[in-house]
């Protein structure tokens, strides 16, 4: 396949719930967009505006209703659920607000779980993989702590750590700093926008903190449904 | 993490040891359930397999009877008469089984059958002194009927030897003839016939009954008291498979012609206490297993619903809906697995220490102890499959959570 500059494009992306039934309602209209390879990019919008029904179909977690969602250049409307599991895995890295670190593991192993889910075994070179991401985001010393052994910040970077695991050409961060202190905050931007300079990942970041988003290089608003403003 | 292992176990394995109050409360549970099925297993197959030994000890497990003597009518009507006969049951003469011998020799070559052997049994009258009592007199060849009826096991006193002019007798019937180890008794049999035999040996075969009136001496000696010489009154068959007894004797008879009843036909009741014993087992096997298997599922919905968002977190990661149902099904496998182990150790060791505190009144056991290692591979076996049926219904809402509404809570 030829390379693509694109790593994610929605052409016409519409979702509705309640499909057939009086309440049928869409929440998103019609939503072309597309990010490029290395891109630094904020979603914004107030709350109920659509944004996490978004950040959920861009990341293969939904389907969109209508419309056409391409990861990598992959058209994913055809995609059996099978596939699309593997793609999400290879594809795509996630970032919550709530860390979400599974709490029966260590640091270390919950970097390396992406890898273990896609291998089977946990090899040493995903080890060495999870080991090199943890030392990167300044967190060898805690390594094995359990994860909620460790602060709000240290496990958000323990998170982000786990989305680069795999080596995903797109992160998707939903408030990756909303439940941190200002300090905090500030070092976990940081660190994503030292790795997505250092490692071209492309990150699409949510958040409703609008000095982040101005830090983006670009700026999407989604309202009621619909991009505000053009990629 | 071992690096031989895959992801599943590993993701199992963790979530049963970070939740492991739950843990040890469900695999207890399991434990005490399959503790109570392999103690009442374990000590339901020791009773069994004592009755069993007894009963196919004391007997044989076919034989072969002479046919009964029937009336047969000499007068016939003919043209114009009618004839209203009273027929009367013919009384039964001892009889001996017609060409015994070619008999004898025939069933000895068939596969299934392990010892053949012709017996004599008639009632006499056992008398010494003023004292006298009716017995029931057995002649024997004893090389190979005491491989059928394990005589010499009952021997309290003496030897089972029966030369021409030996006798065995029981326990009791010694204290009402005042006699023991050595001494003689006169033998009469109905026909008359006399002999004086020496007490050789002295039995306890475990009833009143039977140490009172069963009695045991050589085939020829018999013969001679039955007035029947050359004669057998049955032939004692063993097989190999005791509950195959019933099929070789129908075999036997329609071969032979001549009547054979099996030990299972003999003793319906026997068969009767064992089938209702091993139905209510088999009962309490089946609640009990039940109750640990809605244990083992109670504990998984509630981790499923705890887990849910580590779930969506793996499902977001790539996890795919089967890896989800194996980590479930496996967590499932795993507390039978564990609770049976220690159940099964458990209910082993109960059966061992109760059946040495539980002693009759001498202080010999009351039964034989049967641990059989293939009732804890089984229960282990069983424990883990039921472990793993029970887990299928949490397994399958895990694996079908939406992952979207499982990271969201």
């Amino acid at each position: 396949m030829a390379e693509v500059a694109n790593v994610l494009r929605l052409e016409g992306v519409c979702k509705s719930y309640n499909i057939g039934t009086p309440v049928e309602t869409e929440v998103l209209h019609d939503i072309t967009l597309s990010l490029d390879k290395g891109e630094f990019v904020a979603l914004i919008g107030p709350s109920g505006s659509g944004k996490s029904t978004l950040l959920n179909i861009i990341g293969l977690l939904d389907r969109p209703t209508k419309g056409r969602l391409f990861i990598e250049g992959h058209e994913t409307s055809r995609l059996a659920d099978a596939e699309i599991t593997r793609l999400r895995g290879h594809a795509i890295g996630f970032v919550f607000q709530y860390h979400y670190l599974i709490s029966a593991f260590t640091a270390l192993e919950n970097v390396m779980m992406p890898l273990l889910v896609a291998n089977e075994f946990p090899d040493a070179e995903s080890r060495q993989r999870a080991h090199d991401l943890l030392a990167d985001v300044g967190l060898s010393p805690w390594e094995n702590n359990l994860a909620n052994a460790m602060s709000g910040g240290q496990q958000q970077r323990v998170a982000i750590a786990r989305a680069l695991a795999s080596n995903p050409a797109l992160i998707l961060a939903d408030e990756p700093t909303g439940n941190l202190d200002s300090k905090s905050a500030n070092a976990v931007f940081e660190m994503m926008q030292t790795v997505n300079a250092e490692q071209g990942t492309t990150f699409l970041i949510v958040t409703h903190n609008m000095d982040l988003a101005r830090r983006c290089r670009r700026i999407i608003e989604v309202v009621d449904g619909r991009v505000a403003a053009p990629a | 993490m071992n690096p031989w292992a895959p992801f599943e176990w590993i993701t199992a394995i963790r979530f049963l040891k970070e939740g492991r109050m739950q843990t040890m409360f469900i695999v207890t549970a399991v434990s005490i359930g399959v503790a109570v099925i392999v103690f009442m297993s374990a000590m339901l197959a020791s009773l069994q397999a004592n009755f069993l030994k007894r009963v196919l000890t004391s007997q044989p497990h076919i034989q072969l009877v002479p046919p009964d003597e029937e009336a047969r009518p000499q007068r016939h009507a003919s043209a114009g008469q009618f004839v209203a006969p009273i027929i009367q049951r013919p009384v039964q003469r001892i009889r001996s089984i017609d060409q015994w011998q070619k008999i004898r020799a025939s069933l000895a070559d068939w596969p299934d059958i392990t010892n053949v052997t012709p017996t004599m049994s008639t009632s006499a009258l056992a008398v010494r002194g003023d004292a006298s009592r009716s017995i029931s007199l057995t002649g024997v060849d004893p090389d190979v009927y005491f491989r059928i009826v394990r005589i010499p096991d009952y021997i309290v006193a003496g030897q089972p030897r029966l030369l021409t002019d030996d006798i065995l007798i029981g326990t009791e019937l010694g204290k009402d003839l005042g006699v023991t180890l050595g001494d003689k008794i006169n033998v009469t049999g109905a026909s008359g016939a006399q002999r004086i035999l020496t007490i050789a040996g002295v039995f306890d075969l475990g009833n009143k009954g039977a140490n009172s009136r069963s009695t045991f001496v050589a085939l020829r000696t018999a013969q001679a008291i039955a007035n029947l010489v050359g004669g057998v009154t049955t032939i004692d068959v063993t097989v190999g498979d005791p509950y195959a007894a019933e099929t070789v004797a129908a075999a036997v008879q329609a071969s032979t012609g001549i009547e054979a009843d099996s030990w299972i036909k003999t003793n319906a009741q026997f068969f009767t206490a064992v089938s209702a014993q091993q139905t209510s087992n088999t009962l309490i096997r089946v609640f009990v297993a039940l109750s640990v298997a809605f244990g083992i599922a109670s504990v998984l919905v509630v981790s499923v619903i705890q887990r849910s968002k580590d779930i969506g977190i793996l499902r977001a990661m790539g996890g795919s809906q089967g890896q989800i149902l194996r980590v479930f099904l496996l967590q499932g496998g795993l507390l039978g697995f564990l609770g049976s182990i220690v159940g099964a150790t458990l209910g082993g060791v109960g059966l061992v220490v109760w059946h040495a505190v539980l002693r009759q009144a001498d202080g010999s056991e009351i039964f034989p102890l049967v641990l059989e290692p293939s009732l804890f591979a089984y229960a282990v076996l069983l424990a883990s499959i039921t472990g793993i049926g029970a887990a299928a219904v949490p397994a399958l809402r895990a694996a079908k959570l939406d992952p979207v509404e499982a990271i969201r809570g």
